[in-house]
């Protein structure tokens, strides 16, 4: 069949300045890039190219501009350019649209209306230059109060983790992500201070030496799941959803299944890692409470028990049930989380901005008196600093960064993430390709980008008068909202801005 | 605060408010006097503010209802130019119709209910043996207003606002007070909106449009609700910073680790200086990094403590002792007991193990 796709790049190489040394040929796992040897020149196969940037960030001489192609149908408001394309494909395939990475479509990014405070006279903003300016945060289930008897503490907190900055790494699974884009997240997060999540994946053997800072999780695939391995990290997290494909399961095709990905999931090389959609043990709140305690005894009631939810609509009731189920943590995911696969259908369209869920659910545990009772991870598409001081305002506790965290070490959003082929060696386990990523230096980057985004959250706080993040928690007089509907603002709690 | 439980008259405590007269604009002004009184001692006493003089008649069956009331009368004032608009001030001798053991909660709740029930009544104060007596003005103005220096105390605290939040009016003015505890307070809490947001679970009503309010609920909340010794709901207020209990004993960490993680959000954030009171104790303390001023004093058993020196000198010109206080450090004037400055020997006791 003749496709009837047209290519979705332009390439254009100035044939002045290429010097035919043929690095975006090795460079490109798409084999967009190819030498005519007769005429001494760089040609292109440009429908095959996904405009990762790859060869034109790698050119010696930037000899490449990699564009969206300007070719263009008669322009209609109502079939997009978008529509055309997927269904064309569809046309030619009969499947699923498959994509990754999170949602494109522009819904509104409440980030981008909610604004923050600063002290003017009345109560000085403090440099965090020079004073101290405390961002260490602990996960896990808060006492509704102390005991003290005769000057003696009498309360035992339950099981606390603590990160020296609310900023955690979400959950990336071995397989989906490459070996070295693992261990780069948990080196990372080792020498920061802070946790990664070893997502469903299982977490290799020798990557358990850095289960000081890892989120295990427990998925519906069970994948590489014992007791040593539910021991290994300091969080156990059971995955309910994800905010890229709420009511799905997650999605590994065989190709990507190596030796060593086998060993550490428990399947067979080369077998698609199917994570059913939901866990096979959970049909009710109940079930998932059973699930809770058996992973409590499991693990000896030392670690607290996550669980991780997709928002959606009715997020707040269920958050609550979640919470009085036996959860430590409670992670909510955004309609505008990542994934390395899912249908597009749904990765476009189910699920609810991680801004109204996470201001719903803070409100709801609030009113029920529990909100003590369990952390609130919040995640799905944080991009800056401002966007995890303003969830951290809404009520979350920390929030998990994913996309944000791969773009640190290469990833340009692609979204190609489910071919198994990533030219930039994040999304993939082929060797050749996995090992353009160094650890030492990938981690080294994650770091700084920690390192950067505490630096912006502590300038805004010591903006507002405050030198401890629990001050801010929760804490949404310090947010305004500019542009957005009244039940939005009474939705986030917040006023609109000059009130 | 006399240290012996000696009464003295408000006429030095007024002049040392005089004395700091710039630092309010006249905006607010008030004071908290104990063992003001004996001769009920054992009623709670209610002042009230009526914003419009028709309120009152609707109030009285809503507290016979649910008090015993001894006596009522209107508190005593002197009107002056100095001071506009004033409100109608009442004060009631209650007993609750409860048991004496529910005696508080139920005053609690039922001030709670005045204050935001009912339009344009605010209580300004509901202990036994005490009173607050607050409006707009500068406090020397307020005092002769209420003609303070005719009443005696063992205890005084007084305040001069300069109002940057809200606007000025007779319930923004501090002391602010629940049951016999009163708040005078140098600052802006930046915690405001986190502090009223818990509060609000744990049963609190805010109602005085101010962020000082909310420290009144907390010290109730802290020490008669939860139990707590006093110096460790200073902690929760204003607790050592993690570089600093990083070096402490195993002790210490578990008791500042159980402190800042269970009150987390009631933890002061911004300038403050803060005195609270209650029967038996005057507390000051300071935010973390002291952004504002503290000064104790001591001489012949009695505890002076102000935003200023220069009005404790002026009252007390031969101190025994003068001292400022560390960020973050509690000075406890409790009757009869040395004055501590700070808090730790007695709070890390010992942990249960």
């Amino acid at each position: 069949m003749i496709t009837h796709l047209l290519p979705e790049f332009l390439i254009e190489r100035d044939h002045k300045r290429c010097i035919r040394c043929k690095v975006c040929l090795r460079q490109c796992g798409f084999d967009v890039h190819y030498y005519d040897s007769d005429d001494d020149q760089m040609l292109v196969r440009e429908q095959d190219c996904v405009g990762c940037q790859r060869c034109a960030a790698l050119c010696p001489t930037n000899a490449l501009i990699i564009k969206p192609h300007p070719h263009a149908y008669k322009p209609n408001l109502n079939w997009s350019k978008d529509h055309i394309r997927d269904l064309t494909k569809q046309a030619e395939t009969g499947s699923v649209l498959i994509t990754g990475m999170g949602n494109d479509k522009g819904l509104p990014i409440y980030w981008d209306r909610l604004i923050l405070n600063a002290s003017q006279v009345t109560n000085p903003s403090i440099d965090p230059l020079r004073e101290p300016m405390e961002t260490r945060t602990f996960l896990g289930q808060k006492p509704d109060k102390i005991q003290v008897e005769d000057g003696m503490l009498k309360t035992t907190l339950a099981p606390q983790i603590m990160v020296e900055s609310p900023i955690l790494f979400s959950a990336l699974s071995y397989g989906a992500i490459s070996y070295q884009a693992i261990e780069s997240l948990a080196k990372a997060a080792t020498k920061f201070g802070t946790l990664f999540n070893t997502g469903e994946g299982g977490l290799p053997i020798p990557l358990r030496k850095y289960g000081e800072n890892a989120i295990v999780q427990c998925a519906s695939g069970r994948f590489g799941v014992d007791a040593e391995y539910l021991n290994s990290g300091v969080i156990v997290e059971i995955k309910i959803g994800q905010g890229a494909k709420p009511g799905i399961g997650g999605h590994l095709p065989g190709g990507k299944v190596t030796e060593q990905v086998s060993r550490t999931r428990m399947i067979p090389v080369g077998v698609d890692a199917l994570s059913p959609a939901p866990q096979h043990d959970i049909y009710s709140i109940e079930d998932l409470s059973t699930l809770i305690h058996a992973l409590k005894e499991a693990t000896n009631y030392e670690k607290p028990i996550s669980v991780k939810i997709s928002a959606v609509h009715n997020s707040a009731a269920i958050a609550s049930g979640v919470v009085r189920a036996g959860a430590d943590i409670i992670a909510l995911d955004g309609i505008r989380g990542g994934t390395g696969a899912a249908p597009k259908a749904i990765r476009d369209n189910v699920g609810i901005p991680i801004e109204l869920a996470l201001a719903a659910v803070d409100m709801r545990l609030r009113q029920e008196g529990i909100r003590n009772k369990a952390s609130i991870i919040a995640a799905g598409g944080f991009r800056c600093s401002a966007d995890v001081i303003k969830a951290i305002t809404l009520g979350a506790d920390a929030v998990y960064l994913g996309t944000a965290a791969l773009v640190a070490i290469g990833c340009t959003l692609c979204q190609k993430c489910y071919t198994g082929i990533c030219n930039w060696g994040i999304c993939t386990t082929n060797p050749y390709l996995s090992k353009r990523i160094n650890p030492n230096i990938a981690s080294q980057r994650l770091v700084n980008l920690l390192q950067s985004w505490s630096l912006e959250i502590k300038e805004m706080m010591g903006g507002m008068g405050v030198n401890a993040i629990e001050s801010l928690r929760g804490n949404r007089h310090h947010l305004r909202g500019v542009d957005l509907h009244d039940w939005e603002l009474d939705l986030l709690g917040v006023r609109g801005a000059g009130r | 605060m006399d240290l012996h439980r000696n009464l003295f008259s408000g006429n030095n405590v007024i002049k040392a408010m005089a004395n700091m007269h710039v630092r309010g604009n006249g905006l607010g002004g008030g004071f908290a006097v104990y063992g003001l009184y004996p001769e009920y001692k054992n009623h709670y006493v209610f002042h009230i503010m009526y914003q419009r003089r028709d309120i009152k008649p609707e109030i009285y069956p809503f507290l016979v209802k649910h008090f015993n009331v001894a006596k009522d009368e209107e508190i005593p004032t002197n009107p002056s130019k100095a001071i506009h608009d004033p409100p109608l001030l009442w004060r009631y001798f209650l007993t609750p119709k409860t048991e004496p053991q529910f005696s508080d909660e139920y005053v609690v709740e039922k001030v709670n209910a005045l204050n935001t029930d009912f339009e344009g009544v605010y209580v300004f104060s509901s202990g036994k043996d005490m009173g607050v007596f607050k409006g707009v003005g500068y406090p020397e103005d307020i005092a002769k207003y209420f003609c303070l220096n005719e009443y005696k105390g063992y205890i005084w605290t007084a305040h001069s606002r300069f109002p940057t939040n809200t606007q000025g009016w007779w319930g923004g003015a501090h002391p602010f007070n629940i049951l016999d505890w009163t708040v005078v307070h140098n600052g802006e809490i930046s915690s405001y909106g986190i502090n009223r947001r818990f509060l609000e679970t744990q049963g609190y009503r805010c109602a005085l449009h101010t962020d000082t309010e909310v420290i009144a609920y907390a010290i109730d909340l802290l020490i008669r609700k939860h139990k707590l010794p006093l110096e460790v709901a200073c902690k929760v207020f204003a607790p050592p910073f993690w570089s600093h209990v990083d070096k402490m004993s195993d002790v210490e960490q578990k008791w500042i680790n159980a402190i800042r993680q269970t009150y987390s959000s009631l933890l002061l954030n911004g300038p403050f200086t803060i005195i609270m009171a209650h029967h038996g104790e005057m507390i000051g303390l300071t935010d973390r990094i002291r952004l504002r001023p503290l000064t104790a004093g001591i001489q012949d058993n009695k505890l002076y403590m102000s935003s200023e020196e220069s009005s404790i000198r002026l009252i007390s010109p031969n101190l025994e002792k003068v001292w400022t206080p560390q960020g973050g450090e509690p000075i406890v004037g409790r009757l009869n007991q040395k004055v501590t400055t700070h808090s730790s020997d007695i709070i890390f006791a010992k942990v249960k193990t």
